[in-house]
């Protein structure tokens, strides 16, 4: 194995479909949604375990959450992740994007000196993607956001991403150690390995880690740590449509269709 | 707690809006939000200040005072010629630092998105992400954004009451774009700033940026989903026909058929159209969100059942397949007789 390591952060989110907020409460009902892996850390995941097809690379995956973010995890070392940790405590609870990311980045820390931090393009549940840029704020180094595809230079020590812009792309350098958030669906996540999934799920290790293992200050995390401040949930409404169905056969129905939408062009 | 560098007590009453430019050209989503902060900082009785950085780019300066804003904080480098999160998140710390604003808002674009994020943490405040409605409060200055999540299924209320700057990134498309207005007044402050090479790190080694198109200014709207089983030469041909543009739900896009900027919905693209067209879509949440702006809804899918009927004011069971075609050839054959 090289000494070329790779961090890919992950989450665990509840599936968006099975969301709703309690009229009465305003508060998000969370109880009988079912969860997954954050689909755009799949693709982080993917790329970074490509990485280790090529270069050998260390692959390990670091999350925060309840302790029952760990079977998913072990789902991760089944596709091929050398290890996994957790952060997770009480004391982490509550934390927006800035605590999120200190957290994130104390953990990193912890690990050693990775050469590169993937991670995925947003979260289905937030969706803001300022996890990678805060990421590398804390961390000092630099980043390439929204890539599609990445190449390595190990020799000289930079990565090269494809990033998507507005009506195109563009190819950017940076040294690593580098963060790197990936463009949602930009590849196919593999499936477990059955010849290491027992392995995966009965014997490797989950290192959980507390504030004090990560030497976090209490004032910068979970609720302490962070600015923003939720004042309330609704749920989204839309607006009344006519629901009125064009009878007819197919000829009648294109007729009544370019009437009806005569006045509106 | 965790402090932000400077806070609530010597902040200065005024919404600063970044405005990314792209080829010396400014961005219409910051034009956008100029116009939401004019409105703003009317009803609060604060200013609005533009900050603009970038090489050649001094008459955009003046023309983004006719759009709104009381003062242009201008910063002008070789090096901010193209974006690069580095320096530009250098030069707008050093700006935002002398200006100390209470509000500041950019585009929810890939480059606002990252310089965002950056600044956040170096200012050590909060970042709201990605919002669709803002309020100030005039009474104690408390900026409250709009998000949505879970797919859009669910709106949070966010606020900073602490820590300065209020920061929101704003999704493009979501407010209408002001007048231009040649006779406002408004004073352009050209900054003084360091900016050196060796601050920088990221290399643009190329860069292929074709025209774009922008869905969230298209007067008609043809999407396609599922059922029309990658066939979007014919809803091209038909949104031609329409002057409209063509866009899609998730899966043709994930499956190749069509340019992801043509994704419509909560990853996607928010679309206010007059008319939208479903063609072959079944109607999930996060799509329809990218479509509730839409004067009029026209939906064509084979299954009465399927949820988009729901968020339709014209309904059509029929295989959009087989109808889309039908359409236009009436739409032809109505435009030859009347060219005759």
């Amino acid at each position: 194995m090289t000494d070329f390591k790779i961090v890919v952060c992950m989450k665990v989110v509840p599936k968006p479909e099975e969301i709703r907020v309690d009229p009465e409460t305003r508060r998000l009902e969370r109880s009988q949604v079912r969860s997954e892996f954050n689909p755009p850390d799949m693709n982080a995941l993917e790329m970074a375990l490509r990485l280790k097809d090529l270069y050998n690379a260390r692959v390990i995956i670091l999350s925060m959450g309840p302790a029952f973010f760990e079977p998913y995890l072990r789902i991760g070392l089944a596709m091929g992740a050398d290890e996994a940790f957790l952060l997770s405590d009480r004391r982490f609870a509550g934390a927006d994007t800035l605590a999120t990311t200190y957290t994130l980045a104390k953990g990193i820390e912890k690990l050693g000196h990775p050469d590169l931090i993937i991670c995925g393009e947003e979260s289905s549940d937030g969706a803001t993607g300022q996890v990678p840029p805060g990421l590398a704020e804390w961390l000092g180094i630099p980043q390439i956001t929204l890539v599609t595809d990445i190449e390595m230079d190990l020799e000289q020590r930079v990565v090269r991403g494809r990033r998507e812009v507005r009506g195109g792309h563009e190819m950017l350098e940076v040294p690593t150690p580098a963060v790197i958030s990936v463009k949602t669906a930009s590849n196919e996540p593999r499936f477990m390995d059955y010849e290491i999934k027992d392995k995966a799920f009965k014997q490797t290790k989950i290192g959980v880690w507390s504030c004090e293992d990560i030497e976090a200050d209490e004032g910068y995390i979970g609720v302490p740590g962070s600015p923003t401040i939720v004042t309330g949930f609704e749920q989204a409404t839309i607006r009344e449509r006519k629901r009125e169905f064009l009878p007819g056969a197919r000829d009648e129905v294109v007729r009544r269709l370019l009437e009806s939408i005569q006045d509106y062009l | 707690m965790v402090a932000s560098l400077y806070g609530v007590e010597d902040e200065q009453k005024a919404i600063w809006v970044f405005l990314e430019q792209m080829e010396g050209e400014v961005e219409r989503v910051s034009l956008e939000i100029l116009s939401k902060g004019r409105q703003l900082a009317d009803e609060a009785g604060w200013s609005l200040v533009g900050l603009l950085l970038g090489h050649q780019v001094s008459d955009q300066a003046e023309r983004m005072v006719a759009y709104g804003a009381d003062e242009v904080w201008l910063a002008v480098h070789p090096l901010l010629e193209y974006f690069t999160v580095d320096a530009y998140a250098h030069v707008v710390e050093q700006a935002m630092l002398k200006g100390r604003p209470s509000v500041f808002l950019c585009g929810a674009t890939p480059n606002g998105r990252d310089l965002a994020g950056r600044l956040a943490v170096r200012l050590r405040t909060g970042l709201n992400a990605d919002c669709t409605d803002l309020r100030l409060n005039p009474e104690n200055g408390m900026l409250t954004s709009e998000v949505t999540g879970f797919g859009g299924g669910v709106l949070a209320l966010l606020e900073s009451p602490h820590h300065r700057p209020q920061m929101s990134t704003v999704r493009p498309g979501v407010f209408p774009m002001g007048e231009e207005d040649p006779n406002r007044e408004g004073h352009v402050h050209e900054m003084e700033f360091e900016l050196a090479e060796g601050m920088i790190h990221t290399k643009l080694i190329q860069r292929v940026v074709g025209e774009g198109v922008d869905l969230t200014q298209t007067p008609v709207l043809v999407c396609g989903g599922r059922g029309i089983e990658g066939k979007f030469d014919m809803l091209q041909e038909f949104a031609h026909l329409m002057n409209g543009e063509v866009g899609a739900t998730r899966p043709p896009v994930d499956e190749g058929h069509i340019e992801r900027e043509r994704q419509v919905g909560q990853t996607g693209v928010v679309c206010r159209p007059k008319v939208a067209f479903a063609c072959g879509i079944s109607g999930a949440f996060h799509f329809v969100v990218g479509i509730q702006d839409a004067d009029i809804v026209v939906a064509i899918n084979s299954d009465p059942n399927a949820p988009i009927f729901e968020y339709t004011d014209f309904c059509i069971v029929d295989d959009a397949l087989q109808f889309v075609p039908a359409l236009i050839e009436a739409i032809q054959m109505d435009r030859a007789t009347a060219n005759d």
